[in-house]
């Protein structure tokens, strides 16, 4: 990463852990995760099978409603207090304001996941567990982490609201989340497999299942690529405004 | 460092915000950008600090155009933008590292350079605070601070004394005008005395275009209009020399004034030597002139007739 994104990262993160905002979403995701892999409904001891399935099912949905929660500040909060002037006139293009606000989030994320190796740790000694699978199943919630937060921040450097981002990311979200896998099921021959290749569940479900596919890869891939892009593309947006 | 502006036009949504203005700065100048609000002033600094890109024409900072350069540009220059805008949920020593890393201070002189710059800027007090603790003169010093951590060869100052009391003023002006003996700087303001006392050039914007460029004393030499005399004649009735003076032909208006006898107020034309005139006619009538006070044109006279009209 280049340096002056690298700042802004480090500067991104510490203000998370500054602010409490990353307390909260470490905690928050612990509780949930915690308590659905643990304690409730098809948890590990209801199946009785030495994996992490039931924490990565969780994940998949607490994931998808705190990523909004932590990119919507990012760009928004920026461009209503006016310090996105301060930021584009240092020797730092659009591309590395992104770039390293991306990063932020994205490292936060690894935090939070990092967080819950205990539970790895905790299936191994009460069985014999899939290392592989398990590998897998925390890459692929990385990858989608990194899809989300990519859509968020395109969310949030459209508007100076941090409500309005927030909402947009969501409702993004959701086509991703199920929608298009809905109407993908619902579709025979080449719709539906084409509306199924955008759903996240088609791809989390192979990575999960420890399969790396390089088009699972080709599929976050783009998504992360083409949020950031437009993101910087609406941060560029004041030039051409005439 | 030069900043060259040359030909500038920027629209925005088809309005002309700043239409085809050129003009140059040199090194040891402090440049004062005067105007009426929505004259174009902060979109002129906007574009040269190379926020925004240009419609047509180019700006130069050292050599380098912002339209092909612009980090190196930014590089250059140190600038206190509009309003003020700060990371209000960061301590001020935690911000201005942040800034001077990203300005590309190296990292062994970040610490000593805000150190400096909150001796400076008379940040000590405060140093350990969270910006949203201040109050809006202290958050104008870390504006401040903030645009000359990396020590920069051109400073951009947009409104840089709003907010604070007059003692801060009297020093942040004093430090402007340190500044300027060596770098190049420029400043924006529509309160005019301070233009006096902090620029060496002034350039009057109005609706997108310039309308005066000089040193504040020859803008007034150029500005057009009257001269007010204040005179005190004696041994005369005060209502004859009324008339007579409305007699003399380079002046325009007589008015005597309250609670002051035999004191006159004279508008006067002011390249028909009036004063000679007023001398002779007190010679003739064998009156005695005992006070002759011409007042100076004031800068708001000047702003006024330029940028009302």
């Amino acid at each position: 990463m280049n340096r002056p994104a690298l700042i802004i990262a480090k500067k991104e993160l510490r203000m998370f852990f500054d602010s409490l905002i990353a307390y909260i979403l470490l905690i928050a995701f612990l509780g949930f995760s915690g308590f659905f892999t643990w304690f409730y409904g098809s948890d590990v001891f209801f199946t009785k099978q030495a994996s992490l399935q039931s924490f990565f099912d969780t994940a998949y949905w607490t994931l998808f409603f705190f990523i909004p929660a932590l990119t919507m500040r990012s760009i928004a909060e920026e461009n209503n207090s006016g310090t996105i002037e301060l930021l584009l006139t240092k020797p730092v293009t659009g591309w590395q304001v992104i770039w390293g606000k991306f990063s932020a989030c994205f490292m936060l994320i690894f935090i939070a996941l990092l967080c819950t190796l205990p539970y790895y740790f905790t299936v191994m000694y009460l069985g014999k567990i899939d290392s592989g699978v398990v590998l897998c199943g925390y890459l692929g919630l990385l990858l989608m982490s990194a899809a989300y937060i990519s859509i968020g921040i395109f969310a949030s450097s459209i508007t100076s609201n941090q409500v309005v981002a927030f909402l947009l990311a969501l409702f993004t979200g959701i086509f991703f989340h199920f929608l298009f896998g809905l109407v993908g099921s619902n579709l025979t021959g080449t719709a539906g497999e084409v509306v199924n290749y955008f759903s996240m569940k088609e791809h989390m479900d192979g990575i999960k299942r420890g399969i790396i596919d390089s088009r699972d890869l080709i599929y976050f891939g783009s998504i992360v690529f083409l949020g950031l892009v437009m993101a910087e593309v609406s941060l560029a947006k004041r030039n051409t405004s005439e | 460092m030069e900043v060259v502006v040359k030909n500038l036009v920027k629209k925005y949504n088809g309005f002309k915000a700043v239409d085809n203005i050129s003009f140059r700065v040199n090194q040891g100048e402090v440049l004062g950008f005067l105007g009426p609000n929505g004259a174009g002033k902060s979109t002129t600094m906007k574009v040269i600090t190379s926020y925004i890109a240009p419609s047509e024409g180019d700006v130069e900072v050292g050599g380098y155009s912002v339209i092909t350069h612009p980090e190196e540009v930014k590089k250059l220059i140190g600038y206190l933008p509009e309003n003020n805008p700060l990371y209000l949920d960061m301590p001020i020593m935690d911000y201005l590292e942040f800034s001077a890393r990203l300005q590309g201070v190296p990292k062994e002189k970040v610490n000593q350079r805000v150190r400096e710059m909150i001796k400076v800027c008379g940040l000590i007090g405060e140093k350990h605070k969270l910006i949203a603790e201040l109050s809006k003169g202290y958050r104008q010093r870390v504006g401040l601070a903030h645009a000359m951590i990396h020590d920069p060869q051109v400073l951009i100052l947009d409104e840089p004394t709003s907010g604070l009391d007059p003692n801060q003023i009297i020093e942040i002006r004093k430090l402007i005008k340190d500044i300027g003996k060596q770098k190049t700087v420029i400043l924006s303001t529509h309160i005019l005395p301070e233009v006096e006392a902090t620029c060496d050039r002034i350039l009057i914007i109005n609706k997108g275009h310039i309308v005066a460029d000089g040193t504040p004393e020859t803008l007034r030499k150029q500005a057009k209009g009257r001269e007010v005399i204040r005179v005190k004649i004696e041994d005369g009735k005060e209502s004859e020399i009324i008339n007579a003076l409305r007699g003399v032909p380079s002046i325009m208006a007589v008015e005597a004034l309250a609670g002051k006898e035999n004191t006159f107020e004279v508008q006067a034309d002011k390249f028909a030597a009036p004063k000679r005139d007023i001398y002779k006619m007190c010679v003739d009538k064998n009156w005695v002139l005992t006070e002759m006070v011409p007042y100076e044109t004031s800068l708001e006279d000047i702003f006024h007739d330029l940028t009302i009209s």
